[in-house]
């Protein structure tokens, strides 16, 4: 409502606010590409530099287990030593075998870790490619790889790991290679799904078309600009999963269709400690306790990955 | 009314007292760097019945202010100084109880944006209702349906019963201001009410609101960016630069008269209050008139006669899923033809949903046309091979209207303007460098800029590197799609000199897409007017601004803000 | 919201042939005898051998097998198993109290895991939602079997306030330690899916306008925050019912629960390939048929699903 009420006109001094140039380039501190910069911030997060620590040890453990025990964790086993204390050089005491524990826990590393990683890169491998090609080019192509998706995305993974393992072929070859097999059979969808959700979102964007009109084909502007782009929540989502594949071949192995009995793993361990749990609990809490802090330094570091790559937290 | 004759209004202010007033207002933020001051010293008084505009650039603090009126400032932020004032009692420090008690019945609110600030999951009627019972007034649904028809809201008592996806953008902010004034509040905030809408809309909205407001007898208090806006329809005009209140006046006085450099800038730029032609080109040399009349250019544009690109019958037509396999169909762009002369700017305007962008993505040959041709120098673009056209995107190259979007966060400046020079294999990397510094000369950036990645540069930075990188293949045609309408004013008015200049020195020849009729009239020769497919009016920017053939393009006219303000011609 | 049920209806019908078609060619479409080699070195009679060739019509064409499978599966005519047992009838036994077990479930990591993210993301950056996050992560990497024996061990067992395994009487109380179990894992998904979703919305334009409008705190957490969290919440609890059958098969077993879990788990010990392959295929439609379920529950929170393409 405009009222013919008199108001003053005020000014301010100029001192007060100096008028800026529009839009000067900043030049006083050091560039920074995103990379960088994630970097930067999750160099100051505990969470991560606790998880990083870890799973390097984890590593160096699973690589070197020479280095950290000398006790043979298979030959070794005396009987008299059944369910036996801790002792000089045996320091978590011994198994109903009379196997030393810590020692199979440190020679058990290999196999989770190896099933951990084997199953992510062939999940990265597998999801990414048919993520990315059904969020790139939609139309047919995204509809099949959709509805691939969705049946195996139907068979939740324990239930799919127990009806191929019941396959004669998976039965006579159980090992690493198989677990392996199932838990990329079962897990690719997850990974594919993250990868088409994120592909989607960038694939729009001003600077796809930008490229396309430079002259830059669409599978070029794919692999130079779309990918690096949806790298982030990939990232997140394989960190993840590596922890999720290791509870994974535990829980088959403690079913008795994962690991053969002869190969040294954590699962396998927690799974014959069950008849002698009430009298030495030692004997599931050790393994146990190892298998859940290895995943939890993965699922932690993605979580760190996660704060760090939020593209939320970049924009100024 | 005279300040001898003290009325009490019906809520019990005496008529002289402000309303609301804002003394020395200090605002500051914790952020992960430490404390930032938002806001310093502002001040500003409203009395009963009046509007008042703050306006500023985004980052001057002009909502943060507006916010802290109604206590909304968000989590980390805090009022550190000063009082806020309202009807004689400071409530920057009040409970948030005493605040709930002021919120929609003392003091309302209509937001910015009508697409976010609806709840998705819930009925029209049911977001009007609960105000109304939290504000202890009857909320029948008729009383709903009542308060809907007053925002102008036809059909209410059906409408209460839709969700928000089924309302356009003009009928959710209608939705809005229903809400802000259901409980006829003595104060209405209203942030940037209308940005989001059609400029035809936005009008119609704000002549609703003023109606609303003038018979309620509700103070408002306007934010926005946009000058013209704000000297037409408030009362007094405030501005904010950096945090700080640098004018504050009776609109017309200060739009005549501004004092404070800053406000000088601003009405110099603004372009809803500018008439003329970017003078940039005069200034170089070439008279105004031989950029308007074809045919008459100088030696160094020996081709103005020449059609560059012949846009002949051009239609789009998308297939919409309609579910169960049915598509209908949707005509984009309906039977469009127009031409485009060498070293000329046509601008297509239009609302959205008016095709314009869909003639731009077709001509850059990003989307097929479904019939209808594309000459581009002599050539039916729509025939080319793949080889041709990796030749033909040499010559026509696009700018996109994000800034934030429109650059690969992933590549550095050097990458991003060298990208197009490696795609086309042009020189070696010693001679690649070489052009891209150049080019960042060309669009005045710093050579350091080279090392810097997009998101550490402002919008009007990015927009320049996206202009860097379409002139380095030493293009012909440049298609801006609204590519200065994301900008504060005083950048959008620098990059639109910067494309004159580019223009004037390098025989660019630009197609300019947008819906904005002021920036129009700054920089084209030639205005196609677009509405639903359809071409409506073509012609010099001249003729179509003085002598407007078509209603539609009339109303478009008549809905610039600013446009009525009558304003001697040498403020603008 | 019809066209949408039918719709939906139509996107299932797909993925549910899909997967057992999966899951049968997996098994019966190898070279060699299926059953034979599904029983590993402990073959059962001859008379349950001929049994199951008669079951899985071994001697027609595949895609025969497959549809006369399919026909079996919606008739509940599931085979026998091991001891030539009806595993219909066995399952018509053991099903309630899975369905127990995870409803139970379903609802501890439901209600907890809602209203503990509910109050972290409402109070971000306290130390409740500190603790609550980091927390969050240890029963993320604990996997469920090695839970299962410390909280048997530790309440079953050491304090003694819970009876550390089920056995046949099953009720609805004795299930509380499993359940907890069980449902611990996506308690923690559920928790952080709520927080975050809580957060997001508490900083959507439409709380800060319905604060605007004068409603108080909690009615804006009621009406606006919490239903709009509800969404990606509910779609997550019905995807975690597969990990709640795959959790239940080990629950199950540690707790000697006497549930559909168990029998698989002793149909693997026992190499009993065939009732392995019914049940799985039964669990499968339940899930994909309880997945169906909270799309259209989805659909009801959400009314801008209804009307997508």
């Amino acid at each position: 409502m405009k009222t013919n009420r008199k108001a003053e006109h005020f000014v301010a001094p100029v001192e007060e606010t100096p008028l800026l140039a529009t839009d000067a380039v900043k030049t006083d501190d050091a560039p920074l590409s995103l990379w960088a910069d994630a970097w930067r911030k999750l160099r100051r997060r505990p969470l991560f530099i606790i998880s990083a620590v870890m799973i390097a040890l984890i590593v160096i453990v699973a690589v070197f287990p020479g280095l950290f025990t000398q006790v043979d964790p298979d030959n070794g086993c005396v009987l008299a030593n059944s369910n036996g204390a801790p002792t000089e050089g045996h320091p978590l005491g011994f198994t109903f075998q009379g196997c030393d524990i810590y020692s199979r826990i440190i020679h058990g590393t290999q196999a989770s870790l190896m099933v951990g990683v084997f199953s992510v890169i062939s999940v990265l491998i597998i999801g990414v490619t048919l993520g990315a090609l059904a969020g790139f080019f939609g139309g047919w192509i995204d509809t099949v790889i959709a509805r691939l998706g969705d049946i195996f995305f139907a068979l939740p993974i324990v239930l799919g790991a127990l009806v191929l393992t019941q396959l004669p072929l998976m039965r006579e070859n159980r090992g690493v290679g198989t677990v392996v097999l199932v838990l990329v059979v079962l897990g690719w969808p997850q990974m594919a799904r993250i990868t088409r959700g994120a592909v989607i979102e960038v694939r729009n964007a001003d600077f796809v078309t930008a490229a396309r009109s430079l002259g830059v084909s669409r599978v070029g502007s794919l692999v130079s600009h779309v990918l690096p782009n949806a790298l982030a929540p990939i990232i997140v989502l394989a960190t993840m999963e590596l922890g999720v594949f290791i509870v994974a071949e535990a829980t088959l192995s403690f079913l008795g269709i994962g690991m053969p009995g002869s190969v040294m793993s954590w699962g396998n361990d927690i799974s014959a400690a069950q008849a002698s749990i009430r009298t030495n609990p030692a004997v599931l809490l050790y393994p146990a306790a190892a298998l859940s802090i290895t995943v939890l330094s993965f699922i932690m570091l993605g979580d760190a990955l996660r704060d760090a790559l939020d593209p939320k937290s970049r924009q100024r | 009314m005279t300040t001898s004759d003290v009325t009490i209004h019906e809520a019990g202010t005496p008529a002289d007292r402000p309303l609301l007033e804002i003394r020395d207002l200090a605002i500051s933020f914790t952020t992960g760097s430490g404390e930032v001051q938002a806001v310093r010293n502002a001040h500003l008084t409203i009395m009963p019945g009046e509007t008042v505009a703050i306006v500023g650039e985004s980052g001057s603090g002009k909502s943060t202010t507006a916010l802290a009126a109604i206590g909304l400032l968000p989590g980390n932020g805090r009022v550190a100084g000063g009082q806020i004032l309202l009807d004689g009692e400071d409530i920057s420090h009040a409970s948030e109880k005493r605040m709930i008690e002021l919120r929609g019945n003392i003091i309302g609110m209509v937001p910015q944006d009508p697409m976010s600030n609806l709840n998705p999951v819930w009925k029209i009627g049911d977001q009007v209702k609960e105000t109304l019972k939290a504000n202890g007034r009857p909320s029948g649904p008729d009383d709903v349906a009542k308060v809907l028809a007053q925002a102008g809201l036809p059909d209410a008592a059906r409408r209460a019963k839709q969700y928000p996806h089924e309302f356009s953008g003009g009928m959710r902010q209608r939705a809005l201001i229903a809400i802000g004034l259901s409980c006829q509040p003595r104060l209405l905030i209203a942030d940037e009410p209308t940005s989001a809408l059609d400029v035809t809309v936005q009008r119609q909205i704000l002549d609703h609101l003023e109606k609303m407001t003038s018979e309620l007898g509700t103070s408002v208090l306007l934010i926005t960016h946009d000058l013209g806006l704000a000297a037409e329809r408030a009362d007094k005009v405030v501005v904010m630069y950096r945090g700080n209140v640098v004018e504050a006046g009776p609109s017309l006085e200060l739009l005549q008269n501004p004092q404070h450099p800053y406000t000088q800038r601003l009405v110099a730029s603004a372009p809803s209050l500018a008439s003329r032609r970017i003078q940039v080109a005069k200034e170089l040399g070439v008279a105004t008139n031989d950029l308007l009349v074809p045919g008459d250019g100088g030696a160094a544009k020996p081709a103005m006669t020449e059609d560059v690109l012949q846009i002949q019958n051009l239609s789009k037509v998308f297939k919409l899923r309609a579910g169960f396999g049915k598509s209908t169909d949707f005509t984009a762009v309906d039977d469009v033809s127009f031409n485009v002369k060498r070293g000329t700017t046509t601008a297509i305007v239009g609302e959205s949903g008016s095709g314009k962008s869909t003639v731009a993505q077709m001509v850059l040959n990003l989307l097929e046309p479904t019939s209808g041709k594309i000459i581009f120098d002599g050539v039916d673009t729509s025939v080319l091979k793949p080889k041709e056209i990796f030749a033909f995107r040499r010559r026509v190259q696009p700018i996109f209207q994000d800034p934030y979007g429109s650059l690969d966060p992933m590549y550095n400046i050097y990458r991003t303007i060298e990208e197009p020079l490696r795609v086309h294999k042009i020189g070696d990397k010693a001679s690649r460098e070489k052009k891209v510094r150049e080019l960042l000369d060309q669009v005045s950036l710093p050579q350091s800029t080279m090392q810097r990645y997009p998101n550490e540069l402002s919008g009007g930075q990015r927009q320049r590197v996206a202009i860097a990188r379409a002139l380095a293949l030493d293009p012909e045609v440049i298609i801006c799609d609204e590519a200065v309408s994301a900008l504060d004013v005083l950048v959008q008015a620098q990059v639109l000199n910067l494309l004159a200049e580019l223009q004037s020195r390098l025989g660019l020849t630009y197609l300019f897409i947008t819906h904005d009729l002021a920036v129009v009239r700054q920089i084209a020769d030639h205005v196609c007017v677009m509405e639903k497919g359809k071409l409506v009016e073509t012609g010099s920017t001249d003729e179509v601004f003085e002598a407007p053939q078509r209603d539609y393009t009339k109303a478009l006219l008549n809905a610039i803000p600013g446009a009525r303000l009558m304003l001697p011609p040498e403020v603008a | 919201m019809i066209q949408f049920i039918l719709r939906r209806l139509l996107q299932v019908i797909p993925v549910f042939l899909g997967t057992t078609l999966l899951v049968y060619f997996m098994v019966f479409a190898l070279p060699g005898d299926p059953i034979r080699a599904l029983f590993g070195d402990r073959p059962p009679s001859e008379a349950v051998i001929a049994q199951l060739r008669q079951q899985y019509n071994l001697d027609e064409p595949f895609w025969v097998q497959y549809g006369l499978f399919l026909k079996n599966l919606f008739t509940f005519n599931l085979g026998v198993d091991f001891t030539g047992q009806p595993i219909a009838d066995t399952l018509a036994r053991v099903f309630p109290v899975t369905a127990m077990l995870a409803i139970e479930a379903l609802v501890i990591q439901g209600v907890f895991g809602i209203a503990f993210g509910l109050v972290a993301g409402l109070r971000k950056g306290g130390i409740f939602d500190s603790s609550v996050l980091v927390l969050s992560l240890v029963v993320i990497a604990v996997p469920t079997f090695v839970l299962g024996f410390a909280l048997q061990l530790l309440i079953g067992v050491q304090l003694g306030w819970a009876k550390p395994t089920v056995g046949s009487n099953v009720t609805w109380g004795s299930l509380i330690l499993p359940a907890v179990v069980l449902g611990m894992v996506s308690f923690a998904y559920v928790l952080r899916l709520t927080r975050a979703s809580v957060i997001e919305n508490m900083n959507a334009d439409y709380v800060r306008t319905a604060t605007a409008k004068g409603l108080a705190r909690r009615q804006v957490v009621t009406t606006h925050v919490l239903r709009n969290s509800l969404i990606p919440v509910i779609t997550y609890l019905g995807a975690s019912l597969g990990a709640l059958m795959g959790g239940a098969i080990v629950t199950e077993a540690i707790f000697n629960v006497p549930g559909v879990g168990q029998k698989l788990y002793q149909a693997i010990l026992r190499s009993e390939g065939p009732t392995v392959v019914a049940i799985v295929s039964v669990l499968v439609l339940v899930f994909v048929l309880a997945n169906l379920l909270v799309d259209l529950l989805y659909a009801w929170l959400d009314p801008r699903i209804r009307y997508e393409n």
